[in-house]
């Protein structure tokens, strides 16, 4: 079994190349919506907090998983549809 | 099941990365947003078939409260607003991060798993606190100028050996609560910390960092609670997170050591 952390490190390893291939050439006008768009990626975190919350034990840990879904799910649905209605503006101006 | 589920978030992640290229092209932003959105829905549908879960009552609650509280407050707020909007959502995802941390802490967990819970709860805590003081500074519910006082830096300094301590302590002495508390506590603290000292005029970069170590936090928390697409997505946007920053510093024509610390150093304050 190859550690954690090895695993953790290959990752940000890919991701940061990736990041920067994907990142590099973007036009300024599209900062604060890509900025957003992956803001709601972060939300990911949702995830880990369904499990957590469904749980069914009722203790501590279930609760902290059920406020972790509320704010996720927040960021998530939010910031999906602010990224949108920021592109959406972008388009008229361009049009 | 478990292996559909895995190969489910195989494909989130694909679609993550096709939606964040189709974003940095004009043409395809949109659609690049709805790619990535529906990884999202695709990861939390698989996420609900784990077999672990037994009862979905608080986990369908808390998905309509906080899905009803982002949709209504992204279609009403004003599109000057959005910048503001994206600190305050970006810091409750750094929150549920946090909390996906310490409700990851069990008696018998591992001294590996243990770390990554509290730089869970750290990045976490501190994207949260960050993220509210960007959000008051843009909107102007609390004064847009750098705060600054004697001994900050050491203040800074304390907390951060603060944190290392009681991180330290928590990961050897989990049964000890205290220690758990003190990391939450001064995590908050740092991220106040940390964002006062600058400017309202920089606070769009500020947000893109605070939203790079929201990624972070999610990536820690996956490791607390052994999801990949939580490491995956969350290190995808930690790292296109810190290179968005860098080039929103260099189209503005500073460095980012330069936004950080502009608060500090020589005394004279800008009034940008």
């Amino acid at each position: 079994m190859v550690p954690a952390v090895v695993f953790l490190t290959f990752i940000l390893m890919l991701s940061i190349f990736l990041g920067f291939e994907l990142i590099n050439k973007v036009p300024a006008t599209l900062h604060t919506p890509l900025m957003s768009g992956a803001n709601a990626i972060s939300g990911i975190t949702v995830v880990g907090a369904v499990s957590l919350a469904g749980t069914g034990h009722g203790d501590a840990a279930q609760w902290f998983g059920f406020f972790a879904v509320v704010l996720a799910s927040i960021n998530v649905v939010g910031g999906y549809l602010v990224t949108d209605r920021m592109l959406a503006m972008f388009k008229k101006k361009e049009g | 099941m478990d292996i559909v589920i895995q190969f489910a978030y195989v494909v989130s992640a694909a679609l993550f990365i096709l939606g964040l290229k189709q974003l940095g092209s004009p043409a395809t932003a949109r659609r690049g947003n709805m790619i990535s959105s529906f990884g999202m829905l695709l990861a939390i549908v698989a996420a609900l078939l784990d077999q672990g879960i037994v009862d979905y009552q608080w986990i369908v609650i808390g998905i309509i409260i906080g899905g009803g509280i982002g949709a209504t407050v992204a279609r009403m707020v004003e599109m000057t607003s959005m910048p503001e909007m994206v600190a305050l959502f970006n810091g409750f995802g750094g929150m549920a991060s946090l909390l996906v941390g310490m409700a990851a802490i069990a008696p018998d967990a591992a001294t590996f798993t243990l770390i990554t819970i509290v730089l869970s709860i750290l990045i976490g805590g501190v994207t949260f606190t960050g993220s509210l003081v960007a959000y008051g500074k843009l909107s102007e519910r609390i004064s847009s100028a750098p705060v600054l006082f004697a001994k900050q830096q050491v203040v800074n300094g304390l907390i951060v050996a603060g944190i290392v301590v009681s991180g330290l302590l928590f990961a050897t002495n989990p049964d000890t609560g205290f220690w758990l508390l003190l990391v939450v506590v001064l995590s908050l603290a740092f991220g106040v910390m940390v964002v006062i000292p600058i400017g309202g005029a920089d606070m769009p970069v500020v947000i893109s960092l605070l939203n790079s170590y929201s990624g972070l936090a999610a990536c820690a928390a996956g490791f607390a609670v052994d999801n990949n697409i939580l490491i995956v997505a969350g290190s995808l946007v930690g790292a296109s997170g810190i290179i968005l920053t860098q080039i929103m510093c260099k189209a503005m024509n500073r460095s980012l050591s330069n936004v950080l610390f502009s608060g500090f150093g020589s005394g004279v304050v800008e009034t940008t």
